[in-house]
């Protein structure tokens, strides 16, 4: 296959930052989609230019390392999928294809495609957790889970943390992120003890951080390579309403430290 | 005897005397302790925040002593124990199998064949079951059966059940967990998180380990950090081999520089190839994907009977295939260790039975399962797994069966510890898939899991407080001594000759021509002179690499070409000292198969009179052969025995 790339290239997060046009060649559409860009970034190296910079790990749609913006979709096109796990099968021999890095303000442009998402660290930091300590916790088995409940956590836990959520939102909200860290820690019995303190203190965070609103259009969870649901988000609302009423921090009401 | 400079030292792995079962608890007992308030005065460095690392910051930090962790991903939950897929072993029991301590125990180290410590392994298996108990309290969603209790599979080379598992992710559920640990820990100020640093040296004050040199990757500026102790939880090196299941951006550096600095480097030639992997589809391949060992619970390998079987995999008849691990194995048939599974897949892509466009894969088939349980029950345990691989390969894997081959996976090999986790270097202690301790020649699947955790939570917070005793009185170290801008200048000066060299080639040109050297003479299956050539070899890609490599951009930026270039520059001289290791060892067993030490059925053979000991190579330079010590096993509890699964 023969292509045309067009990638957002910057190099520092002072810099502008500008689109630059770059033809490939013989390409396999058994390549994955970053190995792609590896072969654009060897002639690139063999030239003497700087090769694209951009985040990637596992290449197994698990680390969530990677965050590419491509033809205006998080992730590119296919639904349930990370970029690494997209393959040049999923293009025809002639196309365009735009290359960008994650566009919101909550995630600064470190180079070229590579974005800061220590946010979404900070959000973790402020709640999303149990606390426990290691040492010597009571049998596994003492607290049975209903499966129902065990399965939706498991569910909403499976967020790999890459951003396509923000990415993918007119407002760069987190809170399908948010949320579902939410969701994971409040099914479980162990983690509804804090569950009131935890979302305040997380939809805090999220709001310190400058992630925008949400306004249902739900872009975020038709991008999730995940697959997490909206659900989740609604479950937040509902629980933030009642701790926002509810929860007391002079009394530790909700539980906690 | 070894070709190699031998030390008449044997190394000593300060194991605590008294019965197996009694050893753990009784040092624990012993051990010193460091008082609360001289906790505050103390400060740790861990480098890797994989589930080694991030348990182990997370626990230190409980205990109150001052933790800097660093990580060279974006984020600590990046780490790529992330990946893991199938599970963890614990003998809990559960299933009422008959499962114990003991018996955890003993499948370790007759999996591991022969190779590993009996103390370590022991202490292993007592602590598997505290490390679910752990993992639950912390909000691990594993999965459960419908009275709400936890459900267990079964892994390879064991005949109990005693594996949890979060569907096909469970190395994402336990780091999540250990990640959200460590985010409490931060919050509270317990844990300075450096993420996006890379540890570049370490720096020895009077033969201790007392700092690194860092490397923030987002600004390229190197930094010094200082501590009382320094741990190393920064992965196997897999990547060695170019092609791995391996995360790109999984390293040898740090305990690469460890080893240069005199800590001993134990086994390196034992590696892990996973029989279950999508096979290898074309030159631009950049790593191997796993397909979990959980599928050979139900799936079932074959290759047709007929040499180069030119029908579809689903019009070949029943008796027309060869199900050769049953064939071959009727005891424990598809659920063979990961080695023997793998050496058979081999043997008979070898022989001109594989399949596919490449003739170098086997078939793994669901088509029984389905049709015994449903898809949708099919679909319940694997789905994940199932949709990986058809992103992948573009087949759908309910219709057809999978094509899978062996990849480099994980290795037993690493950092030379003792019972304590502390190397050879005193207060530079190794968890994890970094250190060699508890897998032998081979690991069981689902142990890597239960093998970091343990470390982590279990093991380090206990011996490192033994350690660092000695450290309550000793203050802040300065990060303004001689070694330190030692260390400093080093780490530069080598930046620098990479940057400025003048050459002309990318850095994955060395990385792929390094790992087809290694896949071909350090593989699946070794001999002397592939060893010999591949040593000549490597070592000239070291020096074309010194001369050739080109990094465009500078030192001063983020710069992932450089930082690769460090990489594999250090892959290159472990590469050397793995073939000399399986040089050495004139036997084979587990991963390590020498062609010329094998059972007239092709098993493996094993010598037990000579080789029954932990080879731990000394650096002497790039180039230079390393200097051998030995640390003998014995085996006080269990009767060493030739391998059987039949």
């Amino acid at each position: 296959m023969n292509l045309k790339l067009k990638i957002w290239r910057q190099k520092g997060p002072k810099d502008n930052g500008k689109m630059v046009d770059y033809p490939i060649s013989d390409i396999s559409p058994d390549m994955s989609f970053l190995e792609m860009i590896d072969v654009l970034n060897d002639q690139l190296v063999e030239k003497g230019d700087e090769p694209v910079a951009f985040d990637h790990d596992c290449r197994e749609g698990i680390c969530g390392s990677c965050s590419m913006y491509i033809n205006g979709e998080p992730h590119g096109p296919g639904r349930g999928i990370t970029t690494c796990q997209l393959h040049m099968r999923s293009f025809n021999d002639g196309d365009t294809i735009h290359i960008e890095p994650w566009r919101a303000a909550p995630f600064p442009i470190i180079k070229d495609l590579v974005t800061d998402r220590s946010a979404f660290d900070r959000i973790i930091q402020a709640g999303g957790y149990i606390s426990v300590n290691s040492g010597s916790p009571v049998d596994a088995n003492a607290i049975p889970i209903n499966k129902q409940n065990s399965d939706e956590a498991f569910d909403a836990a499976t967020c790999i943390g890459c951003g396509a959520c923000v990415a993918a939102c007119k407002n760069a909200s987190a809170m399908l992120f948010t949320s579902a860290k939410v969701s994971h820690l409040s099914l479980l019995p162990q983690g509804e003890v804090e569950a009131q303190k935890r979302v305040l203190a997380m939809v805090n965070q999220m709001d310190e951080e400058g992630f925008g609103n949400c306004t249902n259009t739900g872009a975020c969870e038709v991008e999730c390579p995940k697959g997490i649901s909206l659900e989740h988000i609604a479950r937040m609302n509902r629980q933030f309403l009642g701790a926002a009423i509810s929860h007391s921090p002079e009394k530790g009401g909700g539980g906690g430290e | 005897m070894s070709e190699f400079r031998e030390k008449t030292s044997i190394v000593d792995a300060r194991i605590p005397e008294g019965p197996l079962a009694n050893k753990w608890v009784d040092h624990k007992n012993h051990v010193r302790l460091v008082s609360p308030g001289n906790k505050r005065r103390i400060d740790v460095i861990i480098v890797g925040t994989g589930l080694a690392g991030a348990s182990a910051a997370a626990s230190l930090a409980e205990m109150g002593y001052n933790v800097k962790a660093f990580c060279f991903q974006d984020s600590p939950r990046r780490a790529h124990s992330i990946a893991a897929q199938g599970g963890i072993n614990a003998a809990k029991n559960y299933q009422n199998d008959g499962d114990s301590t003991y018996r955890l125990f003993y499948d370790t180290i007759k999996g591991g064949d022969y190779r590993s410590r009996e103390a370590n392994v022991y202490r292993l298996a007592e602590v598997s079951a505290s490390i679910i108990d752990q993992c639950v309290a912390q909000g691990v969603p594993f999965a459960r059966d419908y009275g709400g209790l936890l459900d267990n599979r079964s892994f390879g080379g064991v005949q109990v059940s005693r594996t949890f598992y979060a569907r096909g992710q469970t190395g994402q559920q336990l780091l999540l967990g250990a990640y959200s640990a460590m985010s409490r820990m931060i919050a509270k100020g317990g844990i300075k998180m450096y993420n996006r640093h890379e540890m570049l040296d370490v720096v020895l004050v009077d033969g201790k380990a007392r700092g690194i040199i860092a490397r923030d990757l987002n600004t390229g500026v190197i930094e010094r950090h200082s501590a009382h102790a320094v741990v190393l939880a920064s992965g196997g090196y897999g990547n060695v081999f170019f092609l791995s299941t391996n995360a790109m951006g999984s390293n040898v550096t740090a305990a690469w520089k460890a080893h240069k600095k005199g800590a001993l480097f134990a086994n390196p030639c034992f590696t892990q190839i996973h029989p279950t992997c999508i096979p290898v589809s074309g030159d631009h391949q950049s790593k191997l994907t796993l397909m979990s060992e959980s599928l050979r619970n139900d799936g079932r390998i074959w290759v047709p009977k007929k040499k180069d079987d030119p029908r579809k995999p689903v019009d070949i008849p029943e008796d027309e295939r060869d199900y050769y691990l049953e064939r071959r194995y009727p005891a424990f048939g598809n659920l063979v260790p990961r080695d023997v599974a793998s050496r058979a897949a081999k043997e008979r892509c070898d022989a001109g039975y594989g399949v596919g466009a490449s003739k170098m894969a086997v078939y793994l088939d669901f088509s029984d399962a389905i049709k015994r349980m449903g898809e949708d029950v099919v679909a319940a345990k694997y789905g994940n797994l199932f949709q990986m691989y058809e992103k992948i390969t573009d087949e759908n894997p309910y219709k057809t069966p999978m094509r899978i081959y062996p990849a480099v996976h994980y290795t037993m090999g690493g950092l030379w510890v003792d019972y304590n986790l502390m190397s050879n270097v005193e207060g530079l202690f190794v968890l994890g898939e970094a250190n060699f301790s508890d897998h032998g020649a081979n690991r069981l699947g689902a142990s890597a899991l239960m093998q970091g955790l343990a470390d982590g939570y279990f093991v380090l917070p206990y011996t490192i407080g033994d350690y660092l005793a000695d450290d309550i009185r000793t203050g802040p170290i300065p990060t303004n001594s001689s070694e330190f801008d030692a260390a400093e200048k080093e780490v530069k000066d080598r930046l620098h000759k990479l940057m400025n060299n003048g050459g002309t080639k990318p850095v994955d040109y060395y990385h792929k021509k390094l790992g087809k050297i290694m896949w071909e003479q350090c593989g699946m299956s070794r001999n002397a002179e592939g060893l010999r050539e591949a040593i000549v070899e490597i070592n000239a890609i070291r020096e074309d690499f010194w001369k050739n490599v080109r990094i465009p951009g500078s030192a001063d930026q983020f710069n992932q070409e450089l930082e690769k270039a460090g990489r594999v520059a250090d892959f290159i001289e472990l590469g050397a000292l793995m073939c000399q290791d399986a040089l050495d060892r004139n036997e084979s067993c587990g991963g390590h198969f020498r062609e010329e030490y094998q059972t007239p059925e092709g098993e493996a053979l094993r010598d037990d009179d000579n080789y029954a000991y932990v080879a731990a190579w000394e650096y002497q330079g790039a180039g230079v052969p390393a200097i051998l010590h030995k640390e003998e096993l014995h085996y006080e509890n269990i009767k060493m025995v030739q391998r059987s699964y039949k």
